[in-house]
């Protein structure tokens, strides 16, 4: 799954610019399900139909990563830029990114070492080795993703944009491995999370699922000084009960955490106090989903090292086959 | 139970009379003469089982009656009510809390502005109380007056409970120092070969003011003043000193910030929980005054110590305490008065 | 239906967003002899509806009556040395919770209060600051390997407050803000119950409000009514707030007035509560309201929305106080409006005709 992962990390996939990593997900699932297809926001819905009369469950990682896009090339060349999604500019000076055709930039920053407070978004622009507005290979309204290769350190490992594709691999797995279900369900991928859970907005709307639960990373209270959370990285996947955006329903924590006892699978529970999910979006669609959200542990969200553990990512695979292989009762 | 009766009981400091009565329904059987003085201490004499003419033969034991609470200063035009505190009380434990006003005990509640009227960058400053007043439901100065006077005591209206079965910890109010009160209840029960003065003081939120003339008028040998005391057995970032610990047995001072311990006193005490096998801990910090402070300095001086039952979060609408510190601290007084009964160590 | 005693009910009933379980039992029990149907959404919105006695030959219409059964609190986010610790679920100010007691529902609802050092041990110099809610925990007197036992991260936790009639007819207690507006509904359902009217009437307990309008916003789309009136708690004025920051307590419902409400709707309302001499005011709220209407407004094709508010003192802290008889005032006029509603209205207001 290491491979799958790391495949999945290392594509190219701003929210709003998600084709290569679309491409790249449908091509590795579209002969195990029935049915897969790309609605009008770009999110890749597949379909395995259920055996029985279970419910019709969305499951949703989204697909989109953080990034970049240009805002202005003034006449050396360099590029000024806006954020697509939560960017700190703190995790900025000195990184490179990646634009679509593979043009590669490095951040700079006025003043450099000259100064040792944060940078200010307007002091920060990207320079792809143009030496003038003319040669400049990127223009206005490009998006650029992080570059920042996978690192496998064999209990734990760290990329770009494990938020969210290590909870795509984990979806994908589940699909690869997944057998005979009561249950109808769709796998989404989604597009635009980072904006504000826009593709899930629409895909919940159109699907109308009975349940919805959102696989994604979250952030954890085990680093130095970190604010108190009782997530740890590598006690297991997380079942989510609350965060800024959700309240988890009642019956699908209860769901979630008889799978994982009932499967021996190890798990934490988490109350996350900033941040949200897909889950947000789908459990307000027309007329209210029952939601929750399986959490993969993640240190150093929204940075382009994000860290996560791989015994968390495979007990959360277990723990997602778990969930959908048996009959869903969310009384 | 005792404690809950007391407990629940309202006597802010001046204003001691319900908590009285209660007392003195319960001891009546167990002494031999009372009086209150003319500051309201309850002042009871117990006469011990033989005449002795063994010293010392006069032991003075002190609880302060009084708790710490509010006082009606004034009725605002729009009907709530302007107060002082009475006692010390830290402002910020004041908001969105329930009380009871005067002796008819009219129902309000200290209410503050909605969150979302609150500019963000107010939200981390303190709310000073004189900022806050007591709402009863009148909607103006004349329907308020039907129910309340200025002057009008006002305690927090907490209700005594039980918190866990297993170890025993209950909540109440005014466990500063209503525990001491029973500990002290509980010592009378028994006869001792002293003669035993037991002083339910008045006024020591304000000033150990109660224990001062008490103290003058009974002019004992030595004196054990009863209290419930700070307990800091809390998280905290730095490791220190916790001031005593919940469930870890009767605190004893040997020095606080009105006075010394008499060293004889506590060596007995200490003597008489090793002899006993009861647990017993210090107050191990040099913080807060107690009824000692008026009582070691009366006439020639008195030897005295305070002892404790460790209560979190004294000087709060509720605190916490744990009934086996309770009960532990009325086995080693009791034992230590058997023991005192051959004179000083 | 008693007013106090339906109030004293719901106040006491513990339902922090998302876990409405009890209010919605209690509202449930007291809206079912009133109407026709009861349901319960994957939101946890009770939907209740009472059926118009409509002429043969006129569309049918609904109304949908929205007030909010949750409440805020709090909830366990991690354990440190027996202590709880906590996040705040809606918006508590965490200055009104120290020395407050609270329930921790864990495996048994666990009684506790919420505590920080003492201040005698503690520099003076920090009793100016507030404390913030990292120095604040929740003990609840029991032995940190219990602890365990009992209470997982995610346990919520409610204020424990006794509901406290006042004088003069006020009443004071925690989650006023809104189970006030839910027996408003209990009281129009009620009085309708003894009219006519021709309308459908949906009366909604809606969930989640106090996280972000969650359970109005799906409820609204379900319902999908003509016409809807949301019941909330306004600020009343109070020692501390400026008269043009409040609404006055005892003077009836505040009938709001800006961009969130239907002009016909408001204008209907006060017009209904002249003719009934039915005491009210007017609240004017320039743009959002931060209520249940705010997402009504908007569900489906939107809907025209008018807001009555509750005068409400001492909003989200635990001792909420409010006059009952704004509560029967804005219950008796809200059913007078809804059996008055006809076609006339409807088209007024430029209703697509119902399928006949």
């Amino acid at each position: 799954m290491k491979d799958l992962i790391k495949t999945l990390v290392e594509t190219y996939g701003p929210s709003g610019n998600e084709e290569q990593i679309r491409g790249l997900i449908e091509e590795t699932i579209s002969d195990h399900v029935e049915e897969i297809q790309v609605d009008t926001m770009g999110n890749l819905i597949a379909h395995k139909e259920g055996t029985g009369d279970g419910k019709r469950v969305m499951i949703a990682a989204h697909m989109d990563e953080i990034g970049l896009v240009v805002t202005h090339i003034d006449d050396d060349g360099f590029a000024r830029f806006g954020r697509v999604g939560g960017v700190s500019p703190i995790t900025l000076v000195g990184n490179r990114v990646l634009f679509a055709d593979s043009t590669t930039g490095v951040i700079g920053c006025e003043k450099w070492l000259r100064s040792s407070k944060l940078p200010e978004w307007e002091e920060l622009f990207i320079d792809v080795g143009a030496t003038s507005q003319k040669d400049c290979p990127i223009d206005v309204g490009n998006i650029a993703g992080f570059v920042r290769s996978f690192v496998d350190m064999g209990k734990r490992m760290v990329a770009k944009s494990m938020d969210d594709r290590v909870g795509c691999a984990v979806v994908i797995q589940t699909l690869l491995n997944m057998e005979d279900s009561p249950n109808d369900v769709y796998f989404v991928f989604t597009v635009q999370e980072e904006l504000g859970t826009r593709g899930a907005t629409a895909a919940t709307f159109g699907i109308e699922p009975d349940v919805a639960v959102a696989v994604d990373v979250t952030s954890v209270g085990d680093t130095p000084e970190a604010h108190p959370m009782a997530v740890s990285l590598g006690d297991g996947p997380a079942i989510k009960v609350m965060d800024s955006g959700m309240l988890t329903h009642p019956g699908v924590k209860r769901w979630m955490i008889e799978a994982a006892e009932d499967a021996d699978i190890p798990y934490q529970l988490e109350v996350l106090e900033r941040g949200s999910t897909d889950a947000r979006a789908m459990q307000l669609s027309r007329i209210g989903v029952a939601a929750g959200c399986l959490s993969i542990p993640c240190r150093y969200v929204h940075t382009p090292s994000e860290m996560v553990d791989y015994g968390d990512v495979q007990g959360s695979v277990d723990l997602l086959s778990a969930m959908l292989g048996g009959e869903i009762d969310l009384s | 139970m005792l404690l809950e009766a007391l407990s629940n009981a309202r006597g802010v400091s001046g204003n001691e009379d319900q908590v009285r009565d209660i007392i003195l329904q319960e001891i009546r059987g167990y002494i031999d003469t009372y009086r209150v003085d003319a500051l309201g201490n309850l002042l009871c004499v117990k006469k011990p089982r033989h005449a002795s003419e063994k010293w010392p033969h006069k032991v003075m034991i002190a609880a302060h009656m009084d708790e710490i609470g509010l006082i009606v200063t004034g009725i605002n035009e729009n009907g709530t009510l302007r107060f002082d505190k009475v006692g010390g009380i830290d402002d910020r434990i004041l908001l969105s809390k329930q009380v009871l006003v005067g002796e008819k005990e009219v129902p309000g509640v200290i209410g503050y502005r909605p969150i979302h009227l609150i500019a963000k960058d107010e939200r981390d400053k303190a709310i000073e109380a004189d900022k806050l007043s007591i709402d009863i439901g009148a909607s103006d100065e004349e329907s308020a007056k039907e129910l309340v006077t200025v002057g009008d005591y006002v305690s927090f209206r907490t209700a005594f409970g039980a918190l866990d079965e297993e170890s025993r910890t209950v909540k109440g109010k005014a466990f500063d120092d209503r525990a001491g009160c029973a500990v002290l209840i509980e010592l009378l029960k028994e006869t001792y070969d002293l003669e035993i003065h037991a002083a339910f003081t008045t006024q020591e939120e304000v000033g150990l003011r109660g224990a001062r003339v008490a103290s003058y008028s009974i002019n004992p040998d030595a004196a054990f003043v009863l209290e419930g005391t700070i307990c800091d057995d809390l998280p905290k970032k730095k490791d220190t000193s916790p001031v005593t610990e919940l469930g870890k047995g009767p605190a004893i001072t040997f020095m606080d910030r009105s006075f010394v311990a008499d060293r004889r006193l506590v060596e007995l005490l200490v003597t008489t929980a090793k002899q006993m096998d009861i647990p017993y801990q210090f107050k191990r910090a040099v913080a807060g005054g107690t009824d000692a402070g008026a009582i070691h300095l009366a006439r020639e001086g008195v030897p005295s110590v305070t002892v404790s039952v460790p209560s979190r979060y004294i000087h709060a609408p509720v605190s916490l305490l744990s009934l086996s510190d309770f009960d532990h601290t009325v086995q080693l007084l009791r034992a230590a008065l058997y023991n005192l009964e051959g004179g000083l160590p | 239906m008693d007013t106090m005693e339906l109030l004293r009910d719901l106040s006491q009933a513990t339902g922090v967003s998302g876990y409405e379980g009890e209010p919605r039992a209690v509202a449930r029990r007291a809206l079912a002899p009133f109407t026709d149907e009861q349901q319960v959404d994957a939101l946890g919105n009770l939907i209740t509806l009472k059926r118009g006695m409509r002429a043969p030959d006129t569309p049918p219409h609904s109304i949908m009556l929205a007030a909010h059964m949750d409440e805020i609190g709090l909830m366990v986010t991690d354990f440190d040395e027996g202590f709880l610790r906590f996040t705040t679920v809606g918006g508590v100010d965490t200055r009104t919770i120290l020395g407050q007691e609270v329930i921790v529902h864990g495996k048994r609802p666990l009684p506790g209060i919420v505590a920080s050092r003492p201040p005698h041990v503690l520099p003076e110099s920090e009793q100016e600051k507030a404390l913030p809610i990292e120095e604040l925990f929740i003990d609840v007197g029991v032995s940190e390997e219990r602890i365990q036992e009992l209470t997982r991260v995610g346990d919520f936790i409610t204020m424990r407050r006794e509901f406290l009639p006042l004088a003069k007819g006020y009443a004071s207690g925690k989650a006023l803000d809104n189970r006030a507006g839910v027996v408003t509904l209990v009281g129009c359902m009620e009085a309708l119950n003894r009219m006519q009217h021709s309308w459908d009437v949906y009366a909604v307990a809606t969930s989640q409000e106090e996280v972000g309008l969650r359970g109005a916003t799906v409820s609204a789309y379900d319902t999908a009514p003509d016409i809807a009136i949301a019941v909330d708690v306004g600020y009343g004025l109070q020692q501390g707030v400026k008269e043009k920051e409040a609404i006055s307590m005892d003077k009836g419902g505040a009938i709001g007035i800006g961009p969130n409400f239907h002009p016909l709707m408001a204008q209907r309302l006060i017009e209904t509560a002249e003719k009934y001499e039915v005491k009210y005011q007017r609240e004017i709220i320039a743009g959002r309201s931060g209520t249940d209407a705010w997402a009504i407004q908007v569900a489906r094709e939107g809907i025209p929305t008018a807001l009555i508010s509750i005068p409400l003192r001492y909003m989200h802290t635990s001792v909420e106080t409010v006059c009952i008889r704004d509560i029967d005032r804005i219950a008796r006029l809200m059913a007078l409006f809804i059996a008055e509603l006809d076609q006339s209205f409807a088209e007024a207001l430029g209703l697509p005709k119902g399928e006949g």
